[in-house]
């Protein structure tokens, strides 16, 4: 809880660092209608993909600071060396991570997808997807950010390691809007999301947390 | 009682120390010492279990100190880096820090803590306000709000003015005089009484 309110508090006095990625979101998915032109129909077509390919990318480019901060002043030493667990801790960093990177973007989705002329179900439905999928982009992608900590390119490093990591959540994403646009339903898929979100939810920290005590070693 | 026995460190082909073996009994200091690149923070690291003992043995009142959770939660070390986040007080630094040591300290310990430091009145200024000198100290305090028994220090005493210096030498005398234990790298002399400090040399 500690880890939470903490990050919470940094980050909103720092709040260019979570502004970034939100105004990237809108502004890479603003780009595409402006760029295509009034095709309603093929806007209608791309726009699941379009914005969570947005999400995507977004949530990419807060990663690199999820424990370089941490690790530059010395904090991360301090949670390994707790006696409370460092999963824990890493989990709670997680949570939070999403929370100022992946939330608003879930909050944002509705506003943009009506730039794509999406109806209310389809909405609906995708907001469910960004709502599963964010944290499970969070959780994968914090794995990759404690195994790039302290390498030089880093930033680089980071994206070649989780992008493709990222592609199932991708499909099952955006594929549980086209599915509910074609008349098929979309609750299989956002079965899916969700089952691997929960398998991501109990590995994920704690891969980072051993990454991370190699890190430090 | 801290017990260290034939441990070594290489760092890739080089060795960097082996074979040190040293005693830390209730109510001492040892004060290590060496040259610049002899192993002094890699040693410290080692004994607080960031860093992996690859020969010899660390041990914690006989028992070893990897996953020893009575050792987890009876040391604090402390190295160059402060751990304290710009942005934030003084004050919410340190209760961020006893809360992922797993301890909830009421804001009146804090206050204490940092008076004793001599930061009175600067609890509540964000600590990129404050002088290298005053992040230092207040890095310090946690050695007052933690309560742990085994300070582990790297070089506690640099960056700060000679009433600061004092300063730790009385909280390092106190806390050795109720029973404490304290392995300190520093280039300069301890400010506390000779008798309290056993004095070890790191040689490559």
């Amino acid at each position: 809880m500690a880890v939470i309110r903490r990050d919470v508090s940094l980050a909103l006095r720092r709040k260019n660092e979570i502004m970034t990625s939100v105004f990237f979101f809108v502004v890479v998915a603003s780009l595409f209608p402006l760029g295509i032109g009034p095709e309603m129909n093929t806007l209608r077509l791309i726009a699941p993909g379009v914005l969570w390919v947005g999400a995507l990318l977004a949530s990419l480019l807060s990663l690199g600071r999820l424990f370089a901060g941490d690790h530059q002043d010395g904090t991360l030493e301090q949670m390994v060396l707790s006696s409370a667990s460092l999963p824990g801790l890493v989990g709670a960093k997680i949570l939070a991570h999403w929370l100022l990177s992946g939330l608003p973007l879930v909050i944002l989705s509705p506003v943009l997808a009506l730039q794509f002329d999406l109806n209310a179900q389809a909405i609906e439905v995708l907001m469910a997807t960004l709502l599963l999928g964010t944290p499970l982009l969070s959780l994968i992608g914090a794995v990759g950010a404690a195994l790039t900590l302290g390498v030089r390119g880093a930033d680089v490093l980071l994206s070649l390691l989780v992008l493709p990591l990222y592609v199932p959540a991708l499909v099952f994403g955006a594929g549980a809007v086209q599915a509910q646009t074609a008349g098929l339903g979309a609750s299989a898929h956002l079965s899916i999301l969700a089952a691997m979100l929960l398998v991501a939810a109990v590995f994920s920290p704690w891969a980072c947390a051993s990454a991370l005590r190699i890190a430090l070693e | 009682m801290l017990s260290v026995t034939g441990l070594s460190c290489t760092r890739g082909e080089r060795r960097l120390f082996s074979g040190v073996d040293f005693q830390l009994k209730a109510g001492t200091c040892l004060h290590l010492q060496g040259d610049n690149g002899a192993g002094k923070t890699s040693l410290l690291r080692q004994v607080s279990g960031l860093s992996p003992v690859a020969a010899g043995q660390v041990s914690w009142y006989g028992q070893p100190v990897a996953d020893n959770e009575s050792f987890r939660a009876q040391r604090i070390y402390l190295g160059h880096e402060l751990a304290m986040k710009d942005d934030l007080s003084a004050m919410e630094n340190l209760q961020f820090d006893a809360a992922i040591a797993g301890r909830t300290v009421t804001a009146e310990t804090v206050r204490s803590a940092l008076k004793r430091l001599g930061l009175k009145g600067r609890e509540h200024l964000p600590m990129r306000v404050l002088s290298q000198g005053q992040k230092h100290r207040a890095a310090l305090a946690r050695l007052l709000v933690r309560q742990a028994t085994l300070w582990i220090l790297d070089e506690p005493v640099v960056a700060l003015d000679v009433p600061a210096q004092a300063a730790v030498g009385r909280l390092l005398e106190a806390h050795l005089e109720e029973g404490g234990m304290a392995l300190v790298t520093s280039h300069q002399a301890l400010p506390i009484p000779h008798a309290l400090i056993a004095s070890y040399r790191l040689q490559g």
